[in-house]
């Protein structure tokens, strides 16, 4: 395997070596930036509890209160719809105000049924 | 709210900085680069060619007094890493930093921090860093917002956005005003054993959340340098890592500018360091020209001796000086010692300062050679870079890659020592947590990555909500304490008697600490010497005496030894007397008065003396002697006798004797002053002339105990003996 790899390596040193500095400078990015493509797909499509909870701190929720929060939204399989979709949903249909809504899903996790 | 200016005679008042906390908000967010002329700044005598503009407020090199105490302030951000457990000990220091040109101050939190699952609150203590916290934030930003004010430049405050709970700390450090942070994504995967897809999620929310706050990013790849057992083979991979954190980060939408690379020179001497470090760093910075260089300084192979600390980071400096530096890192030359000693921090921030004042404009004067070894090394460096790209995306990918052990391997890629680390896809913290969007995924606030499906109508996500905590920072939720005992107020409460108190103690680490390093030679090898130091210690008073450094003189002769220990003792302020400052009166008071009066001396050096130097600078006027100030001198010579240089002044009319003693034995200076005392009343001319003596073993308590009128120790010049002339002038109603 490492015989291969280095043998490899040594192709690749021919085709490289043939580069411009400047060549050599866009070929790296160039190879870099198709790296991260499908992670940035991976990351444009998927959320996290911490993610969640970063967004719930931005709605004026405490550290404290959104991490309950997430926890109960995640185990009502909820989290998909967003955490903060899912406690703005709660605020309008029940008439209270973001902390309100988030305090009422600690209180009762049963507030979540039927609310999508 | 405005906050009273600090006052640079008196301490920062922690209690006050606490106050009000909960309302406080950060009156400018956002990274800040220095003021840099583009065509140089003029201080004192020298024109500088790659400076910014100097402090309001600052503390120079220690030679700066020869210079018209200039203080050259370098053209880049300068950084001290300060966190000692205690935010509130740490922002005393802070304050110290600034005032030596620090504008970059990093905040390292407590060990384990990036394994916690969220926020933490309050102000506990912590180990080997600080518990990152809104309050211990707000309260350190708020003093970081009064000091930046003395000294006269903004300082960037810094800490760490990493861990399982790095969208959210991202947050926190947004609404809070941080102003750099580090983030990347391959530092968990790597050196914390986060899951990799969950460590890149998370990245991208933290990422965009720095972005919308203009938060400076910088990279983790310098890890590799302190992990990998030869760092200076990693130098490809490094490349490699760089360049995955920059390219996701401007994926995400990061500005190349608030981008930067953390980048250490990976060699240290006895290496031939230049050979390896030089080439890496153009190499670096050819492909990364579109981003900013956070240069650190090397700390793999430092363990105790600062002195060799200080030589190396003075080398890692001139190849930033080389080749490009926008922030210069300083970290405390005593890594290896385990106490954050602050002054230390200075050191390291002074290292800098006399590196680049010294090389100011260096490529100005010098250009490197790219057609020799140094172009080869560099294509080298690229090329492999490159190939280890290649095989990457051949190989499936990053992932696929972190899973093969790509990373952090000790070999020179594309060599292989079978050591890199290699984490599993499914293991890893946070395993199994990532969730996928639903089509009508919705988060209603700003600086959110990725697929968001606003309502119809709404065009700015966080109107939904009508404003979000970075629209409306008074819907910030401030938590003031979770647990009190584990608290600041706890603490300050313990340490008030030496911060606002009579109480003195040493401090290294924490206000009152007791911390002390002594200094020794011992006669004795290795082996003896630290045990001896450790008994030492223990018989001096000291408590947990500690052996922090030995170096061996000679396998037989003696080491060098460093002991730190504590004092057990407090000593009262008021107990001390402390020597009342002479206040010397305006030079053109001095003048008149010398003129009006016609002043004149007789000079000498008495007892078995040759030394002559002393004298000469207190009497020429090249060197701000007292003939500058129109005194008239008549000097006698060294190894003068008393009874000559009295009589000398009855015959010239001199108002003064001045007598010089610099080395004695046996306190022969003593009673060579007592002599003039005693002499001159003799012949009856006492109370007309003025009786002053100097010399290295003479101070100023002396005069009394002689019998003179003012006697001086080092570091006396001209205008002091003048001024105590005219102060006696005066006391006698002569003037």
């Amino acid at each position: 395997m490492t015989d291969e790899r280095i043998a490899k390596f040594d192709t690749r040193r021919e085709e490289l070596a043939k580069l411009s500095n400047d060549q050599l400078k866009s070929r790296f990015w160039e190879l870099t930036n198709k790296m991260v493509e499908p992670i940035i797909d991976l990351a444009k499509t998927h959320t996290s509890p911490s993610i969640e909870r970063a967004i719930l701190l931005r709605m004026g929720v405490d550290s404290v209160s959104s991490h309950g929060v997430v926890d109960r939204i995640l185990e009502a399989g909820l989290l998909g719809k967003g955490a903060g979709h899912v406690v703005l949903k709660l605020s309008q249909t029940s008439g209270k105000d973001i902390r309100g809504a988030a305090q009422a899903i600690l209180d009762d996790k049963n507030v979540l049924n039927g609310l999508f | 709210m405005t906050m009273q200016p600090l006052d640079p005679t008196k301490k920062l008042d922690i209690e006050h900085i606490l106050e009000n906390l909960e309302t406080y908000h950060p009156p400018r967010k956002g990274w800040t680069w220095r003021d840099v002329p583009t065509e140089g700044v003029n201080m004192g005598p020298f024109h500088f060619r790659d400076m910014s503009k100097p402090l309001k407020n600052s503390i120079g090199l220690p030679a700066s007094k020869y210079f018209e105490n200039i203080d050259p302030q370098p053209s880049c951000v300068v950084t001290t890493e300060i966190a000692s457990g205690r935010f509130e000990d740490d922002i005393r220091r802070m304050r110290m930093a600034a005032w030596h040109g620090a504008d970059h101050i990093m905040v390292i939190r407590t060990t384990g921090q990036s394994h916690i699952d969220g926020l933490l609150e309050g102000t506990p203590e912590g180990i080997g860093g600080v518990p990152i916290t809104r309050k211990q934030i707000r309260a350190s930003r708020k003093a970081c917002d009064q000091i930046e004010e003395e000294v006269g430049r903004p300082i960037n405050f810094h800490s760490y956005v990493s861990g399982v709970a790095g969208p959210e700390v991202a947050v926190l450090f947004a609404e809070e005003g941080i102003n750099g942070a580090h983030q990347d994504p391959q530092y968990n995967v790597l050196y914390r054993n986060v899951n990799m897809y969950r460590s890149f999620v998370d990245a991208a929310e933290a990422k965009k959340v720095m972005a919308g706050a203009r938060i400076f990013q910088i990279d983790g790849a310098h890890n590799a340098n302190a992990t990998a057992k030869a760092g200076w083979l990693v130098m490809p991979e490094l490349m490699v890592q760089h360049g995955i954190n920059c390219a996701f980060s401007v994926a995400v939408g990061m500005d190349p500018n608030l981008i930067g690379l953390s980048t250490v020179p990976p060699n240290a001497p006895p290496a031939p360091k230049l050979w390896y470090d030089l080439p890496y760093a153009v190499a670096l910075r050819d492909f990364f020209s579109e981003f900013k260089m956070r240069a650190q300084q090397n700390t793999r192979y430092i363990e105790a001796d600062i002195e060799e600390a200080v030589r190396t980071h003075t080398v890692d400096t001139l190849i930033s000086m080389l080749t490009r530096a926008d922030i210069q890192s300083t970290i405390t030359p005593d890594e290896g010692r385990n106490v954050p000693w602050h002054y230390n921090n200075i050191r390291g921030v002074q290292t800098v300062k006399q590196t680049w004042a010294a090389l100011d404009g260096i490529k100005e004067l010098l250009t490197l050679n790219h057609d020799g070894p140094l172009g080869e090394m560099v294509r080298d460096l690229k090329e492999r870079a490159v190939a280890f790209l290649e095989e990457v995306i051949e190989n499936g990918g990053y992932f696929a890659a972190v899973e093969k052990g790509f990373f952090v391997d000790s070999a020179k890629y594309p060599q292989r020592n079978g050591d890199g680390i290699a984490r599993d896809g499914k293991g890893g913290v946070g395993a199994g947590t990532l969730i996928v969007r639903d089509a009508d995924y919705f988060a209603p606030v700003c600086d959110h990555f990725g697929h968001n499906h606003l309502p119809t109508g709404i065009t700015k996500a966080c109107d939904a909500i009508g404003g979000c905590t970075l629209c409306k920072p008074e819907k910030i939720v401030f938590i003031d304490e979770l647990d009190p005992e584990d608290s600041c107020n706890a603490r300050l409460a313990k340490t008030l008697p030496y911060r606002k108190g009579n109480a003195i103690k040493p401090e290294a680490e924490w206000a009152g600490d007791g911390t002390v390093l002594i200094q020794l030679f011992v006669p004795q090898n290795e082996d003896i010497a630290p045990v001896y130091a450790v008994e030492m210690a223990k018989k001096m008073g000291l408590l947990d005496p500690e052996v922090i450094n030995t170096m061996v003189l000679h396998p037989s002769e003696g080491c060098f030894v460093e002991v730190k220990g504590k004092v057990a003792f407090d000593i009262d302020k008021t107990t001390l007397k402390i020597p009342e400052k002479e206040v010397i009166l305006p030079e053109q008071e001095l003048r008149d008065v010398a003129k009006a009066l016609g002043l004149r001396v007789v000079a000498g050096t008495v007892g078995e003396d040759e030394h002559s130097v002393g004298m000469r600078e207190i009497l020429d006027i090249k060197h701000g002697g007292i003939e500058k100030y129109g005194v008239k001198y008549h000097y006698l010579g060294t190894s003068v006798p008393i009874g000559k240089l009295v009589d000398a002044a009855i015959e010239t009319g001199a108002q003064a004797i001045l007598i010089s003693t610099i080395i004695s034995h046996n306190d022969v200076h003593r009673a060579q002053m007592k002599k003039l005392a005693e002499l001159c009343k003799e012949k009856g001319i006492r109370d007309q002339i003025i009786l002053i003596a100097g010399g290295t073993q003479v101070n100023r308590d002396m005069a009394k105990e002689t019998g003179l009128d003012a006697t001086f120790g080092r570091g006396t010049k001209g205008i002091h003996v003048v001024n105590a002339m005219v102060k006696t002038l005066k006391a006698r109603g002569v003037v």
